[in-house]
């Protein structure tokens, strides 16, 4: 800060340092608009594109057999990737609830939480290609076949660390009294868990689990080379290969067909459709359970 | 993420007491120690993962690592000719990530500071929730929308900026032979910039919000202006958990894949043309590992470890600056 002439008398509000001041202000307004303008662009563009491809037998037609000719859908991908993600989801949210019980109501601060904790932040780090190599290696490599589930289990793997680290996050927050209450009334330890801490964390936890499904479901990368490609609707996650909308909007954007950049738009429309839908659930259940407790 | 993780109550009492009288006990004794070791199990889950991940990749890249020794760092790679150094590949992640923050870290903490300090109480939330949607976005989303929308315009601009600067030395060495097709380390900068814009605002939010508020109310009560409030107390507070928000940004952008592979223009050779094709670790990964086999292979698998070690490297650095800075300020308070 400027020198004081007193510690006593206020600095005197010079005409430069207002204006710096109302400067500084409008910059760091200005910061929000920049990074909303790409946001609104983006959205717009992918609506206005995808709209024009989008329709019901484009969410269920198989995908053409030659890729340059119109018609055909994405029904395949629409299906792999809820199929995919669901399973990832049952996966990865109970397990990573669990983690997060233990982390929070078993281990507290004890060198072993500490440890886990650690991990799992340095796990919710590791880039979702290296999740895709690693199955690749561990799953593909040895059973020697490319399917849904091993795309499941790579998104089950990004899921896991951010439903612990939330888990774990939202059931500190639950008073201690309430356990001490529940303990003194002869619950065991179990019982205590279910009936009155998960409740209480309830929505903190739907509502990052849902989030971490959002992320999941736009994924990519860890895709890309484990559950192969297909162009019929594959409903076996254990058999046979399998696609995504993420993998159709990769493989899609770089050709030179226009039919197929229409495709990608479309895809890309109905896979932020199916990531923005999944958001907005996390923040209404949020925003539900906030209204009931307040209530 | 724990840059300042909020205060952990302390843990229940670790068994129930024991009902008092001699009666047979509560049933649920066994379901209590079986249940907490499926918990823990559950927990350890994420060390097993972890200690997999290194192992199976690590086995499947060695003929890499041992054809090529310290060669895996050269400027050289070239299948065609059974060179595969990845040194263009190092060197191309941290130049994009580097990009991607010089672009992301001052917008991130502008608008931090603004939810923080400068917008009305009740905008916060909705603000927060439209700045988190980026993140929402899918990765190759950004990418088809970069491809389609500003690659073209982008290249343009490459072009006039590198002919307004050919007369400057050392500039016009970055700004040279921009690329036609506008895919460049520079267009993959910006995209991957605004894909960790929510990362880097929320953590830097969450430190700036650990600004004591006597120590604002000083700045105020000196007769400071709000920006000088956020220069000297705001900033000069959260110096250090910036750093670390920073080098978390720096981790994410590194790991970016799909949004860089489609606009960073693969060209595998180290080059100081900031509008060049160049390529990275996680991309080259995505564009090549399909038709790769043998050596390749391994070599691309062996990218994948390297860039694990980059980001856990990373990750590591931020924490410790994140300890240092909370024991410093520990002793302040």
């Amino acid at each position: 800060m400027t020198a004081v002439a007193s510690p006593l008398t206020p600095l005197p509000k010079s005409g430069v340092r207002k204006a710096k001041n109302v400067l500084a202000t409008i910059l760091i307004s200005v910061t929000f608009l920049i990074a909303v303008i790409p946001l609104v662009f983006l959205v717009v563009y992918v609506v206005q594109q995808g709209s024009k491809v989008i329709s019901w037998s484009f969410l269920n037609d198989d995908l053409p057999f030659v890729d340059r000719l119109p018609g055909g859908g994405m029904g395949p991908a629409v299906v792999g990737t809820l199929l995919i993600t669901g399973a990832a989801s049952l996966m990865a949210i109970p397990l990573g609830i669990l983690g997060g019980i233990y982390l929070n109501e078993y281990g507290g601060k004890n060198p072993l939480a500490r440890f886990i904790r650690f991990l799992s932040e340095v796990m919710t780090g590791v880039p979702s290609i290296v999740m895709g190599l690693f199955i690749y290696t561990l799953i593909v490599l040895n059973t020697k076949e490319k399917n849904g589930f091993a795309g499941s289990l790579a998104l089950a793997c990004l899921m896991l660390p951010i439903v612990i680290r939330t888990t774990d996050q939202m059931l500190s927050l639950v008073p201690r009294e309430l356990r001490e209450g529940s303990f003194a009334l002869g619950s065991r330890k179990v019982r205590t868990i279910r009936t009155v801490v998960l409740p209480n964390a309830a929505a903190g936890i739907v509502s990052g689990a849902l989030l971490a499904v959002a992320r999941a479901a736009g994924e990519t990368a860890p895709l890309l080379f484990v559950i192969g490609t297909t162009r019929e609707t594959n409903t076996n996650l254990f058999h046979g290969p399998n696609t995504a909308l993420s993998v159709q909007i990769f493989t899609n954007a770089t050709s030179p067909f226009i039919v197929q950049q229409d495709r990608a738009w479309g895809a890309a429309l109905t896979l932020i459709l199916i990531v923005f839908i999944t958001t907005m659930a996390a923040r209404l259940v949020t925003a539900f359970f906030a209204r009931r407790q307040a209530a | 993420m724990a840059v300042t993780a909020p205060p952990r109550p302390t843990d229940p009492p670790a068994s129930a007491p024991r009902g008092l009288g001699t009666g047979p006990r509560p049933p649920g004794r066994v379901t209590d120690h079986v249940f907490r070791w499926i918990a823990l199990a559950s927990g350890l889950l994420v060390l097993a993962i972890l200690g997999l991940i290194a192992y199976t990749t690590t086995k499947n890249a060695w003929p890499w690592f041992r054809e090529e020794g310290l060669g895996i760092f050269a400027d050289n790679w070239d299948p065609a000719k059974g060179q595969y150094g990845a040194g263009a590949m190092i060197y191309g992640t941290f130049l994009v990530g580097f990009i991607a923050l010089v672009l992301s870290v001052p917008v991130s903490v502008g608008i931090a500071l603004f939810v923080n300090e400068v917008s009305p109480r009740r905008m916060r939330k909705p603000i927060i929730y439209t700045v988190d949607l980026l993140a929402a976005i899918p990765s190759v989303v950004y990418g088809l929308w970069a491809l389609a929308v500003l690659t073209q315009p982008l290249a343009n601009i490459y072009q006039s900026i590198s002919d307004a600067t050919s007369g400057i030395p050392i500039i016009k060495d970055l700004t040279a032979e921009p690329s036609k097709s506008g895919l460049s380390y520079m267009t993959a900068g910006i995209i991957v910039a605004i894909m960790i814009t929510p990362i880097v605002t929320s953590l830097t939010r969450e430190v700036f919000a650990t600004t004591p508020q006597p120590l604002k109310e000083a700045a105020y009560g000196m007769g400071a202006t709000r920006w000088e409030m956020i220069r000297g107390s705001v900033f000069t507070h959260s110096r250090g958990g910036v750093v670390s928000a920073v080098m978390i940004g720096l981790g994410r952008a590194i790991g970016e894949t799909i949004a860089v592979a489609l606009l960073v223009g693969s060209s595998q050779h180290i080059s100081a043309h900031l509008f060049g094709p160049g390529d990275t670790l996680a991309s080259i990964i995505a564009n090549q590992f399909g038709e790769a086999v043998g050596i390749q292979r391994a070599a691309l698998i062996g990218m994948g470890v390297v860039l694990l070690v980059l980001t856990i490297a990373v990750g590591a650095l931020a924490r410790g600056i994140v300890t240092r800075y909370d024991k410093r300020s520990g002793a302040v308070a």
